[in-house]
């Protein structure tokens, strides 16, 4: 009972971390329809740069925040530079665009850092938290948190201020949007911006567990994809929601299925994401898409 | 000075050219129309007004030329455009809606005094604030999308067919408020319709339009008594 009880919130834990990604998957997917390919390859060389700042002496929130800054900037200037000359090309040119930033982030990071694994510290106490016979990692609680104060601050940011409304109207209708005086293109590259941002957490909270180096979020992305599937990629809170289930269901799975273990546990997030696909295509809390003819 | 002056205003989609040639002005503070049947290229020259297709010719607005701007900047200036489709945000809430119309203005102060007097002018708005757009019924959609212009407070508002698919009451209804924006506020307006009846009690200029031209214009008035727009347009 209590292996089942902390496998579970170790679950949690690295599913706060692909709910973070899938977050990030669902703001560009919902404001552009733009499935982001590179999402992963973002956070990697995010994390990398916050590695930089604390290599230099830096303290960790002042690092943290600083490479949040840069990596909205950067998103921004992705959008801008890369994605904006295809945004009106066929899906498929885009996909390519995608992976083509994918290989070129992910080799850009290898040529400057090398490949070899590099620890990342974890911004909370080694010491873990203990609770009856349970034993939890103090980081895994941290990680959850942190994914759930990503959530709450995105949710307001969308709520609340006129610049989230501005997006949501120009992800849902970009004629009327403009004709409100909204300048489309710009709240495009903001929410690239704000993608990379949640990204940028995402890495810096998986890097301890995982060690940082370039193919660090190439298994994370599968997962994150399945978290958005399963949440539904209209739905933010969805992904997150996704995210947790899928990582309490892969180490439910990896401990209780012998022939899966740790090495088969990818599969299972692939063979979620087709269960899904056939049966219920919008996700557990995406709506259908539904076009008038 | 006309406070819009369209002069020799063509466009085109893709190969199709659409308008060939359009003169027409709208007087400040007045109400002009441009009447026409299915495709006579109305709606076309409301976009082209804002910036929303390929044209070429002159357009002046409070004596600057805007040909060529960009569709959020006119807003900016004080172009209030309801668009054909009423152009709803079916997902957010009528509040939502009414924000976003407010998004371009020039000042930020006063907003909520706006909120309140379209609240007045619609109070069918006030008693759904909360309700997404999409579940409105056609004729408040209507009024959402003439509210939403408002928040802008706008200079000259764009009316394209608001009459188009609601009961001749809720038209009624949006016509006599159209007219007290007018008087009360002083903005000027441009409305493009095919019920010629109620365009032409409503305006004070009007035009017809045929075919990407503008084939008569003159005083509401008189264009009433016009013999050949009473056979076509007015049917009687």
């Amino acid at each position: 009972m209590e292996i089942l009880f902390q496998q579970i919130v170790s679950g949690l834990a690295t599913g706060g971390i692909y709910g973070s990604v899938a977050l990030a998957l669902v703001m560009i997917y919902q404001a552009t329809d733009v499935v982001n390919y590179a999402q992963g390859e973002m956070a990697m060389f995010s994390t990398y740069l916050a590695w930089t700042m604390m290599n230099a002496g830096l303290p960790y929130w002042v690092a943290f925040f600083g490479t949040l800054v840069v990596s909205f900037i950067g998103g921004v200037l992705i959008e801008r530079i890369v994605i904006r000359p295809v945004e009106r090309a066929p899906i498929l040119t885009i996909v390519i665009v995608c992976i083509g930033l994918l290989v070129i982030l992910n080799s850009v990071a290898g040529w400057i850092y090398s490949y070899i694994q590099k620890p990342f510290p974890s911004p909370f106490p080694p010491r873990p938290i203990v609770l009856g016979n349970v034993v939890f990692g103090a980081h895994d609680i941290g990680a959850i948190v942190v994914t759930l104060i990503v959530l709450a601050f995105l949710y307001a940011f969308f709520r609340f201020t006129t610049l989230g409304l501005a997006m949501r109207a120009a992800a849902q209708n970009p004629a009327s949007s403009r004709l409100c005086g909204i300048r489309v293109g710009w709240m495009l590259a903001i929410g690239w911006g704000l993608a990379a941002m949640v990204g940028a957490v995402a890495g810096m909270m998986v890097a301890p567990i995982v060690f940082l180096d370039p193919n660090m979020m190439a298994g994370i992305l599968i997962y994150a994809f399945a978290s958005a599937t399963l949440g539904g990629f209209t739905s933010p809170g969805g992904a997150v929601i996704g995210g947790l289930i899928v990582g309490v269901i892969e180490n439910i799975v990896g401990t209780y299925v012998h022939f899966i273990g740790t090495e088969l546990k990818l599969t299972v997030a692939l063979a979620l994401i087709l269960v899904v696909l056939v049966f219920k295509p919008s996700g557990l809390f995406g709506r259908a898409a539904v076009h008038r003819v | 000075m006309a406070l819009l002056a369209v002069r020799g205003l063509m466009a085109q989609y893709g190969w199709t050219r659409v308008l060939h040639g359009v003169d027409f002005d709208v007087e400040p503070g007045g109400i002009t129309t441009i009447l026409g049947a299915n495709g006579a290229g109305k709606t076309t020259t409301l976009r082209a007004v804002c910036g929303m297709v390929r044209t070429s010719g002159d357009i002046t607005f409070d004596g600057r030329s805007i040909a060529g701007r960009a569709t959020e900047d006119l807003v900016r200036l004080g172009i209030g455009h309801v668009p054909e489709g009423r152009g709803t945000f079916v997902n957010l809430t009528v509040e939502e809606n009414l924000r976003l119309g407010a998004y371009g203005r020039a000042s930020r102060n006063g907003i909520a005094e706006d909120f309140e007097s379209v609240y007045r002018y619609f109070p069918v708005l006030a008693s759904r604030r909360r309700q997404l757009a999409g579940t409105l019924s056609g004729g408040e959609q209507q009024m959402l999308a003439v509210a939403r212009a408002l928040m802008l407070r706008p200079r000259l508002l764009l009316l394209d067919e608001p009459s188009l698919g609601l009961a001749p009451l809720v038209v009624r209804e949006i016509f006599r408020i159209v007219r007290t924006i007018n008087r009360e506020r002083g903005v000027s307006v441009l409305l493009v319709e095919q019920n010629a009846a109620m365009a032409l009690a409503l305006a004070d200029q009007a035009y017809l339009m045929e075919t990407g031209r503008m084939v008569r214009s003159g005083p509401a008035a008189q264009l009433k008594q016009d013999d050949a727009i009473r056979r076509a347009y007015l049917g009687y």
